[in-house]
């Protein structure tokens, strides 16, 4: 508690003291008053209940009391919070893509890195964004959290304060791969930042428009392209192949041609490759047109 | 009902000969109380069914990796686990079971206003239920979204969501007609002289129940079915790549699903408020202020359904005003707690097993509501919110709480519902096991979701191992309470001694009759008690 992470932690982690405080109180207050209450009058010591009549005024205590310490947990949840929400001028400005199931980090100068590295003591504001479903943006260091919301321009800042590495992950259910989507935010001092940066290399501009629509549409988050089996099959050596898989139940084996190609785009869980699950990929029918599945088909011609 | 049964012989509703036989004796009755037993049975059968799925994601969890079972397997689990438990479980829970068997009778009443609309509520809930599970067997494959459905994931995934949010769909309607039959019942059929404060606080909390279950339910429905016409026709209701808004599926799913919390809680308070006096012997205090905060709940739980979504991109403004919403909806939950104790205080205390669940039902909620103020509050929901420590916070209230509470409901009802007493000994034992478990469980899950655990996660990073080997004991050693007490009960039921009228001298109606009840409830006149905790 009170590291210096963040600066937000000081706000944060005074309103989780005074809450756990004032519950702590309440906890081994009134669970003492029961247990001793359970020893005193057991039927054994005390075998006839007295009847005690209701006391207007201690309900009218015991009402009012909690009513004000409410009040005081929300303002100094409020207090902690406010500051996430007014963004200074003057900050770095980074751009967070998430899709499923990795994050990509976008920097002045149209430069990209997998991990958000940033400089120490420079307020930073990050703009997120989503290529597909719902992901979260949680540094739990840094007491940030907020959700990456298709088209919406949810952002978060901070002032990192302190150097090292830190644990970045996504917090809203994104799908099959959503507990690998994580990854680390390194803070260094401010002269490395600036070597980094400069080194870190352009986004190359893509010109292969296969290439471009399965990026577009997110298939590489389950077909490799270098051959690594990850949630679906590779794409690489897939054209031309032999395929063993299973349709309504059937084992059978085929040779994926372009029919194929299009069949698994478009109906994904009729021709299903075996060792694979079901159900897992949507029906991209009516997403990639005809001539954007025949570009594809094209670009993975040329992955032997 | 037959003509020759006689005003003044008694046959019990078990024994009792109508004119269908055997199961559909059952499956066609309109007696509450019989309804209010299939409720049981199906619901119980739900319960055992979840927990295992609960048990299998534990095990999973025992080590960061694979342990038993692939992510598809565990993200359709966790999906169901939460539907069995949220749909067919927490929310019919209390309300369909006791509420149905126990409404009646304490206030004074032969059955529900309306027996075959009590029926069909019956029915409409099985075949939720029933398409609730072939939802996981058909084709595509269970569905992955979480109990939640959010959107965009659910309207693109390529599982089984239309089947599943359809069995969410039908068992609204089960949840509403029954909650439309209690406000009735409770209006038109109290006996001669019962007015609303002369009720138990049970009825009260039923009542308070019931107008949720009626105004909020359609709400569900109504975003379950734009869910489906997105799905099928590709109506940008919340896809925004189709024109919809994320956030308009967030806000419509919580202003049902957050005051479906108090359909799981209240009820709990409900029962609560009638075992405490029951064993301290003791007039319960502050009746009409326990009485009146089940409506305050009820009231302001419609208005809080915004605090599940600071975090979502909502407007500033909006993330203060449902936080302080939440914070007041606080206090009448603590009123409720202050008047307990005060029940105890100079009362004559026996501790059987009915109190024991009460009161540990009382340490859990204080667990699970203060842990609630954390989230509540805005900079440290920013923290824990998506984490364990909701997972943590919600199962001290819904299973420490609501769960709980049923075990204390059933351990204190089952001799007047079924004229058999279970082993009080064992019942203790299945308690201890139930209590020490269940922290085990579900408290270390508080400390890693501070430190940023995320939940829905099917690996994790090595730091958070220590609390989630705890959690997997404590999981094992719950489902063993949970079997030890199934088991006693069923015993109990089976072949226990035999119960008298009233083996825990209550002072509320239904302990003024015989155990079992005979068909229409009461065979002779009623005298309503000014107060019905009155001991004197």
């Amino acid at each position: 508690m009170f590291s210096n992470a963040s600066n937000f932690v000081h706000g944060v982690d005074n309103a989780f003291a005074l809450i756990f405080g004032i519950s702590l109180f309440f906890l081994v207050t009134l669970t003492g008053t029961m247990i001793y209450f359970i020893i005193k009058y057991n039927r054994k010591r005390h075998p006839k209940a007295e009847q005690v009549k209701d006391n207007m005024w201690l309900e009218v205590t015991w009402t009012g009391i909690p009513l004000i310490l409410v009040f005081i947990m929300f303002y100094a949840g409020w207090e902690g919070f406010l500051p996430m929400r007014i963004v200074p001028k003057n900050t770095m400005h980074v751009k967070a893509v998430a899709k499923m199931w990795k994050y990509t980090f976008e920097y002045e100068g149209n430069k990209e890195s997998d991990t958000l590295v940033l400089a120490v003591n420079v307020p930073v504001k990050v703009d997120l964004f989503s290529k597909d479903v719902l992901h979260g943006f949680s540094i739990p260091a840094f007491r940030i959290k907020e959700d990456i919301v298709p088209f919406k321009n949810n952002y978060s800042w901070f002032t990192p304060g302190e150097i090292g590495d830190f644990e970045l992950y996504c917090t809203v259910y994104c799908g099959v791969s959503h507990s690998y989507m994580y990854t680390t935010v390194r803070v260094i001092d401010q002269q490395s930042f600036k070597k980094w940066l400069a080194n870190l290399p352009e986004k190359k501009a893509d010109n292969n428009l296969g290439r471009m629509a399965i990026e577009k549409n997110g298939c590489t988050a389950c077909h490799s392209l270098d051959g690594a089996k990850i949630v679906g099959p590779t794409f690489k050596g897939l054209y031309g192949s032999t395929r063993s898989v299973t349709t309504n139940g059937q084992k059978r084996t085929l040779i994926a041609n372009e029919d194929y190609i299009k069949t698994s785009i478009t109906e994904p869980d009729k021709d299903v490759v075996t060792d694979f699950p079901q159900g897992v990929m949507k029906s991209y029918k009516g997403t990639i047109n005809d001539k954007e599945i025949q570009l594809i088909t094209d670009y993975l011609k040329t992955l032997k | 009902m037959s003509k020759e049964v006689g005003k003044t012989e008694y046959v019990s509703y078990l024994d009792h000969q109508g004119q269908y036989k055997g199961i559909f004796a059952w499956i066609f009755a309109t007696d509450h109380k019989r309804i209010g037993l299939l409720y049981m049975y199906a619901i119980a059968a739900f319960f055992v069914i979840g927990a295992f799925l609960g048990l299998a994601m534990r095990i999973e969890l025992i080590a960061p990796g694979e342990t038993i079972m692939k992510p598809q397997t565990y993200n359709g689990i966790f999906t169901v686990h939460g539907i069995i438990m949220i749909f067919m479980v927490v929310i019919p829970g209390l309300s369909a079971v006791f509420g149905n068997f126990f409404l009646p009778i304490m206030i004074g009443a032969k059955d529900v206003a309306f027996p075959k609309l009590n029926r069909f509520s019956w029915w409409i809930f099985m075949i939720g239920s029933v398409m609730a599970v072939l939802s996981q067997l058909l084709k595509s494959g269970p569905p992955d979204t979480g109990w939640t459905f959010y959107a965009p994931y659910s309207t693109t995934t390529g599982t089984n969501v239309i089947m599943a949010t359809s069995a969410a769909f039908v068992l609204g309607f089960s949840s509403i007609l029954t909650g439309l039959n209690f406000i009735v019942t409770i209006h038109q059929m109290r006996a001669p002289g019962m007015k609303f404060f002369n009720m138990p606080l049970f009825p009260w909390a039923i009542y308070a129940t019931a107008w949720i279950q009626l105004l909020a339910t359609p709400i569900v429905g109504i975003t379950l079915v734009m869910l489906i016409a997105e799905r099928l026709f590709g109506i940008g209701f919340f896809d925004p790549a189709l024109g919809g808004d994320p956030l308009l599926y967030q806000h419509l799913f919580w202003i049902y699903s957050h005051p479906a919390v108090y359909v799981m809680i209240l009820p709990a308070m409900g029962v609560i408020s009638e075992v405490i006096p029951t064993f301290c012997q003791r007039k319960i205090y502050g009746y009409k202020a326990i009485a009146l905060s089940s409506l305050a709940i009820a009231g302001v739980g419609f208005l809080v359904w915004g605090h599940h979504m600071y975090t979502s991109g909502m407007s500033e403004q909006a993330r203060w005003f449902f936080s302080l919403l939440t914070f007041i909806v606080a206090v009448p939950s603590a009123i409720k707690v202050f008047n307990w104790l005060s029940t105890m205080y100079k009362g004559s205390i026996d501790m059987q097993p009915p109190f024991l669940y009460a009161v540990s039902f009382i340490f859990l909620f204080i667990i699970g509501g203060t842990t609630g103020l954390i989230l509540g509050s805005v900079a440290t929901d920013v923290q824990v919110h998506d984490t364990s420590f909701v997972v943590a916070h919600f199962h001290y209230i819904i299973f420490g709480g609501m769960g709980f509470a049923f075990f204390s409901a059933i351990h204190y009802w089952l001799p007047k519902m079924y004229g058999r007493m279970y082993n009080i000994k064992r019942a203790k034992w299945a308690w201890g096991f139930l209590f020490f478990g269940f922290n085990l469980l579900y408290f270390p899950q508080f400390i890693i979701g501070i430190q940023g655990m995320p939940r829905r996660y099917y690996d994790y990073l090595p730091q958070f191992q220590w609390a989630q080997v705890i959690s997997t004991v404590g999981g094992f050693i719950v489902v063993s309470g949970i079997l030890m007490m199934i088991s006693n009960l069923i015993a109990g039921v089976s072949k226990g001694e035999i119960a008298t009228a009233n083996p825990w001298h209550g002072s509320t109606l239904e302990w003024q009759i015989p155990s079992p009840p005979s068909l229409e409830n009461f065979d002779e006149d009623i005298i309503v008690k000014e107060n019905p905790y009155d001991y004197e």
